[in-house]
């Protein structure tokens, strides 16, 4: 599931499409933190517990994502990552 | 500031230097006096400036001996006389003060110069002594030829110093000191054991030795390094007297006689050729003040003639009492020279201030209109052709006397070139003051002020009784005094050539007449060379130009232009190519960033893992 929002992120042309394939890395990486919990340590929760703040803050990046995409949008009228960039030699 | 207050703050300073150094002297000879019966070399102040080696220091400070405290009176006389001078002279001319603070700077470099305790502090003072000459003679510096002139002098001299310094890294070198008292101590380290090492048979001490002496031939104006004097004329009358005649152009017999226990015992073979050197050099400018025209080039030769003899006489003397008979005469010629060259001249100042031009063709008949400077200029001709009882004659009879003691053919060049003073200075005074005595002038010559006479009347004074003091009394070659006789008949034949130089050139110059130009026609050849100063100018140009120039400095500057610069050229052309080859990777792709970012890390990972 992360190499899959890793390739997503990387051949996207769509900004939004971008940050459903980094939601798909964050996601990957909670599961991967809950199984471990499960199969490794039984008894304890901090795998869990670490999940919820980590969807938590994600929730909040996101909302910044969106807040920077509507920015990008009102400047250029398109949501292209290639045409972001004037920041070359 | 205004012009007068430099003038007066310059005057001064060099009045209360003179007071100071008369005291000194006085102190030196009557109060210390002698100690064993010879004069101690005292060191009032001994600064401890580098440290070069564990041995070898460089200190600055002040050492008295006899010819340093003969030399401050000399220097400080000579300057307050022009001082005063320059204040009448130099009147409403641009840039009076700056040639007042170059005045001073003179003169502290040349009283620096003579009281170095060692070497290196000669140099240094040699060095601010050549500058401040540069200075002077280009004072004019808006004139084409004054600037060349002042070019010249530098170069020569520098070049002439560049010598004196291989000299000295030699012979510090091998002695380990700087310091004069250690190297002329004749029961010292240097000179009692012999230096072994040679180089291409001649011992390195001789090296050093003949080094330091080319040095002091460049600032001497010997051959064939005289030709930057000539062309010094191009600077105030002022400052021709002062730096060109009495103070300066002596450095270099100042060095040899400070050293002079060295060159004695260490390199008297060098000694040999200094006496030859000066000889030749005393007669072949002499040859060539006979037919110059220009007042001032006269007596620049005259000067390189003078300073030749005070260089043969140290060539010719021996050590120690009565064998040192040529190193006193040389000091004493040194001391009278300086008076009666400042007086003449300032003489010759005061006439170009008359009639406004340096040659001899726009003068004559001027003993009517200036008579001040008639009489003072007619005095110092004396003293320089040596006619008893003016000073000359005392001093350039003891160098004819040491002379004739050791070598013949030097004697007869001294001999023939004091007939020749006689003539030549004879007929530059009939040429001025006598010759077209119904001249008709523009604007009457009028005689010079009061600050330009006085110092004149001063300065006659001190040709007429210099030649008094028993000079053996102060100053030896080891410093302890002896006792001096005029030898009549040498005395005698001076006297007789000096007498004939002078009647050959009253009968042809003191009317006008056409003998001359009979006489230079009868010698044309030897006449046009002696014209155009035997042509050393041209030669040395030549040298420069052509072998020096092509040979040395564009294959240099080539070098210099192409393999250094195109060095640096290449460095920076690819630094330039390997930017514009990396600078593609920033691309303003943020994906483009991410994927080096991943591949980054898989990087780290993968080398953390298996490494």
């Amino acid at each position: 599931m992360f190499f899959a929002g890793v390739y997503g992120f990387l051949s996207r042309r769509n900004m939004l499409t971008i940050l459903m394939s980094l939601e798909l890395m964050l996601n990957a990486a909670d599961i991967n933190f809950v199984v471990f919990n499960r199969f490794l340590y039984p008894g304890q929760l901090e795998g869990t517990f670490f999940a919820l703040f980590a969807i938590g803050v994600s929730a909040a990046e996101t909302a910044i994502a969106i807040a920077i995409i509507i920015n990008i949008y009102r400047n250029l009228k398109n949501i292209y990552v290639d045409e972001v960039n004037k920041m070359k030699f | 500031m205004k012009p007068i207050v430099a003038g007066i703050i310059g005057t001064l300073g060099m009045a209360t230097v003179v007071v100071l150094s008369y005291i000194t002297a006085i102190t030196y000879f009557f109060s210390i006096g002698k100690t064993a019966g010879a004069y101690q070399v005292i060191t009032p102040l001994n600064f401890h400036w580098l440290q070069l080696t564990e041995k070898l220091q460089i200190d600055l400070g002040i050492m008295l001996d006899p010819i340093s405290v003969m030399m401050l009176i000399v220097i400080s006389t000579v300057s307050l006389m022009v001082h005063i001078y320059s204040l009448g002279y130099m009147k409403g001319e641009k840039g009076f003060q700056r040639y007042y603070a170059l005045l001073s700077l003179f003169s502290f470099s040349m009283l620096g110069l003579v009281v170095a305790p060692n070497i290196f502090q000669m140099y240094i003072f040699w060095e601010l002594v050549g500058v401040s000459s540069y200075s002077l003679i280009g004072f004019y510096y808006t004139k084409p030829s004054a600037v060349a002139a002042s070019k010249k002098a530098f170069i020569v001299t520098r070049f002439a110093d560049l010598f004196f310094l291989i000299g000295i890294l030699v012979l510090s070198f091998f002695s380990n000191t700087f310091s004069f008292e250690v190297l002329t101590n004749p029961a010292g380290p240097i000179l009692s054991s012999p230096i072994a090492s040679t180089f291409m048979g001649i011992s390195a001490i001789s090296w050093a030795m003949m080094f330091i002496f080319i040095g002091g031939a460049g600032k001497s104006a010997m051959l064939p390094l005289h030709i930057w004097l000539p062309d010094a004329m191009e600077g105030p009358t002022p400052v021709s007297a002062l730096i060109h005649a009495a103070t300066m152009v002596v450095a270099g017999v100042f060095l040899v006689a400070r050293l002079f226990p060295v060159y004695y015992f260490g390199a008297p073979e060098v000694l040999n050729i200094i006496a030859y050197v000066g000889a030749i050099t005393s007669i072949f400018a002499a040859v060539i003040a006979c037919t110059q025209t220009d007042i001032k080039r006269v007596l620049a030769f005259s000067t390189i003639s003078q300073i030749a003899y005070m260089i043969t006489a140290l060539g010719v003397s021996g050590y120690g009492g009565h064998e040192g008979l040529g190193y006193m005469a040389s000091m004493f010629h040194l001391f009278t020279h300086a008076f009666f060259k400042a007086l003449l001249f300032l003489g010759a100042g005061a006439v170009i201030h008359a009639v406004h031009s340096n040659e001899m063709d726009s003068m004559g008949g001027l003993r009517k209109y200036l008579p001040i400077t008639h009489i003072t200029f007619l005095i110092a001709c004396l003293a320089i052709a040596g006619i008893p009882p003016f000073s000359g004659f005392f001093s350039k009879d003891e160098i004819l006397v040491a002379a004739f003691h050791k070598d013949l053919f030097l004697f007869g060049c001294l001999y023939v070139g004091a007939g020749l003073t006689a003539f030549y200075m004879f007929r530059l005074y009939y040429r001025i003051f006598w010759g077209n005595s119904n001249r008709e002038y523009h604007h009457t010559p009028h005689e010079s002020p009061a600050t330009m006479s006085i110092p004149l009347i001063f300065l006659a004074t001190l040709s007429v009784v210099t030649g008094f003091i028993p000079f053996s009394e102060f100053i030896s070659s080891d410093s302890i005094p002896f006792q001096t006789h005029i030898e009549w008949s040498i005395a005698s034949c001076s006297i007789l050539i000096a007498v004939l130089g002078i009647s050959v050139a009253t009968i042809m110059y003191r009317k006008e007449n056409t003998m001359s130009d009979k006489v230079a026609s009868g010698v044309k050849g030897l006449y046009t060379a002696a014209y155009h100063k035997f042509y050393f100018d041209e030669v040395w140009l030549f040298i420069t130009h052509k072998i020096i120039f092509n040979l040395v400095s564009k294959p240099i500057a080539w070098f210099d232009r192409h393999v250094v610069d195109g060095f640096m050229n290449l460095l920076s052309t690819a630094t330039n190519y390997a930017a514009k080859k990396i600078k593609v990777v920033q691309s303003g792709e943020i994906q483009d960033y991410s994927w080096a970012f991943f591949m980054g890390t898989i990087l780290i990972v993968v080398l953390l893992v298996f490494l």
